[in-house]
């Protein structure tokens, strides 16, 4: 491939039928690597675009993407310029997952590594199941946010919903703003020096401008991680 | 998993094209309800009639007969509008009166809707064929409700389809499953709510028209709701004034509305929404949990 092919983002137009499965199938098998970008035209809320990508590549998505766009992403930065329907860059590997609009539920679900940008908000169970990728809201979380989330960080920008953290394992989460209720076992709990420079470095890599000692952490008390006869069932 | 859509026009030149522009939104949640559709049209009233729609279930319909019996029973001024296996009667009498007739004499025809606005269709198949047997492009009005179904909580059959009725001009659509629905309806029936179906879906439908019958506003019927139905929903409720919306407090159901100038639309996903006319530049929003929204035609 020559250099002036680089230049040139490869372009697929998602209203024409078929594309889809083309588009994937380029990003899967057809992709090398110093190969060009890609643009998605007309997404219109598809399903799956740009799931299972492994190759550093750049991906705009030009409108609104469906369900699980960015899914199992691996190594790849991907940006949707606008919104995103349910499991956006759930179960993510590695990569930057960007969505310049809000996300509906179950954003970054069980994501493993690498980022994802939400600028707008976020909707109900963001971070869900978390396995060690970075979540930035720039907008406000809904209700049971990082849900079990087991490991990773999330970083909320604005208000968050009902039960935040609940049953929370090892994930890490900063809020800014209001807080409707904490979930079973999560607490806040004070902002030492690690938890300030991780909040500077995922604003820095969000690109949002806000001052890390303005977020409160809240982690697990890890009262659930044992079983308490004396509890009674009651948590 | 299902599909709903709705559209309220806000100006009256936009009438025209209501079920030209819902017809996409339906056949696009095809995938979320391939096995029966229905859409429910609200249209202007005219003075001193009444609209009853049919739906044959089961056999070949005979319309001729069904009107000489009507006419030969019921005082009043009856027409009739034929379409396939459904019909429309524009009636001066009580619609009560030419229901009253069908069970003893016509047990295969079920009403589906009643009012001075509503007209329903509802079938089974793939909801581009059932849009096309009904002509549903052709359906103008002010709001409309529609909905493509995947079973899950009773057989795929025409009157278990969505959308649902109760009383006068009032229907509702619902993506989820509620688990307590024989509850509500030993509620109901011995306040003498008759059911037509199965459905759990039903239950929900005539728990809240019984609500707004006693007087609640659709806010308070709706908020009683939340305590008397458990499950999970998402609820699109159509009116004689506009249309209701409300997802349950967990809001594992998908929504999303698009609002401009001209209209609101609603759908289980932005796909279904991507073809309206000036979406690009439409206010866009998933609903929240447990909050109710509604538009009216001013």
């Amino acid at each position: 491939m020559n250099v002036s092919a680089i230049s040139q983002p490869q372009v697929f137009d998602l209203s024409r039928a078929e594309t889809l499965r083309t588009l994937n199938h380029w990003l899967h098998r057809e992709w090398t690597p110093g190969g060009p970008a890609v643009q998605v035209l007309n997404p219109d809320g598809a399903h799956s675009i740009a799931v299972g990508v492994d190759a550093p590549v750049d991906i705009d998505v030009l409108g609104h993407a469906g369900y699980y766009v960015a899914g199992m992403n691996k190594q790849a930065r991907i940006t949707v310029h606008g919104n995103a329907g349910t499991g956006a860059a759930e179960n993510m590997m590695s990569g930057l997952v960007r969505i310049k609009g809000f996300a509906s539920n179950s954003a970054g679900a069980s994501a493993h590594g690498g980022v994802l940008v939400i600028e707008g908000d976020a909707s109900l169970r963001c971070g869900i199941s978390l396995k060690g990728a970075d979540i930035v809201v720039g907008g406000s979380a809904g209700s049971f946010t990082a849900f079990m989330a087991q490991a990773g960080r999330i970083v909320i920008c604005g208000d968050a919903g009902e039960a935040l953290g609940d049953s929370l394992y090892e994930a890490v989460i900063y809020v800014r703003g209001k807080v409707t209720s904490l979930g079973a076992d999560a607490r806040f709990e004070p902002m030492i020096e690690n938890d300030l420079s991780a909040v500077r470095e995922l604003l820095a890599i969000a690109g949002f401008d806000h001052d890390p000692s303005s977020f409160r952490r809240v982690a697990s008390a890890r009262g659930l991680y044992h079983w308490n006869a004396d509890a009674n069932q009651e948590y | 998993m299902c599909g709903i859509v709705g559209l309220l026009m806000k100006k009256p030149s936009w009438d025209e094209r209501l079920g030209e522009l819902l017809v996409p939104m339906l056949c696009g949640m095809t995938e979320r309800g391939p096995d029966s559709a229905g859409m429910a049209v609200f249209g202007k009233p005219r003075e001193g009639e009444t609209r009853l729609s049919l739906f044959q279930l089961h056999g070949e319909p005979d319309w001729n007969r069904l009107m000489e019996a009507i006419r030969a029973q019921v005082p009043g001024q009856h027409r009739i509008e034929p379409s396939d296996r459904h019909a429309l009667i524009f009636t001066t009498a009580d619609p009560d009166l030419l229901r009253a007739l069908l069970p003893q004499q016509f047990p295969d025809i079920v009403p589906l809707a009643a009012g001075s606005r509503i007209q329903l269709y509802k079938d089974i198949g793939a909801p581009a064929d059932i849009a096309a047997r009904y002509r549903f492009q052709d359906l103008t009005g002010t709001h409309a409700v529609g909905h493509t179904r995947m079973a899950t909580e009773s057989a795929v059959t025409p009157d278990r389809a969505h959308p649902f009725t109760a009383g006068r001009d009032f229907c509702l659509v619902h993506n989820g499953s509620l688990s307590n629905p024989h509850l509500v309806r030993r509620q109901l029936e011995p306040l003498g709510i008759r059911f037509e179906t199965d459905n759990d879906t039903e239950a929900a439908c005539r728990f809240l028209e019984w609500r707004m019958r006693e007087g609640d506003a659709i806010d308070q019927a709706i908020e009683k709701g939340f305590e008397a139905l458990d499950g999970f929903f998402t609820f699109l409720i159509g009116t004689a004034d506009g249309l209701a919306l409300v997802r349950d407090p967990f809001a594992c159901k998908p929504a999303i509305v698009a609002e401009t100038d001209d209209y609101v639309a609603i759908s289980s996903e932005f796909r279904s929404l991507a073809h309206l006319p000036g979406v690009s530049k439409a206010k866009l929003f998933e609903p929240q949990p447990r909050t109710i929204y509604h538009w009216s035609r001013a």
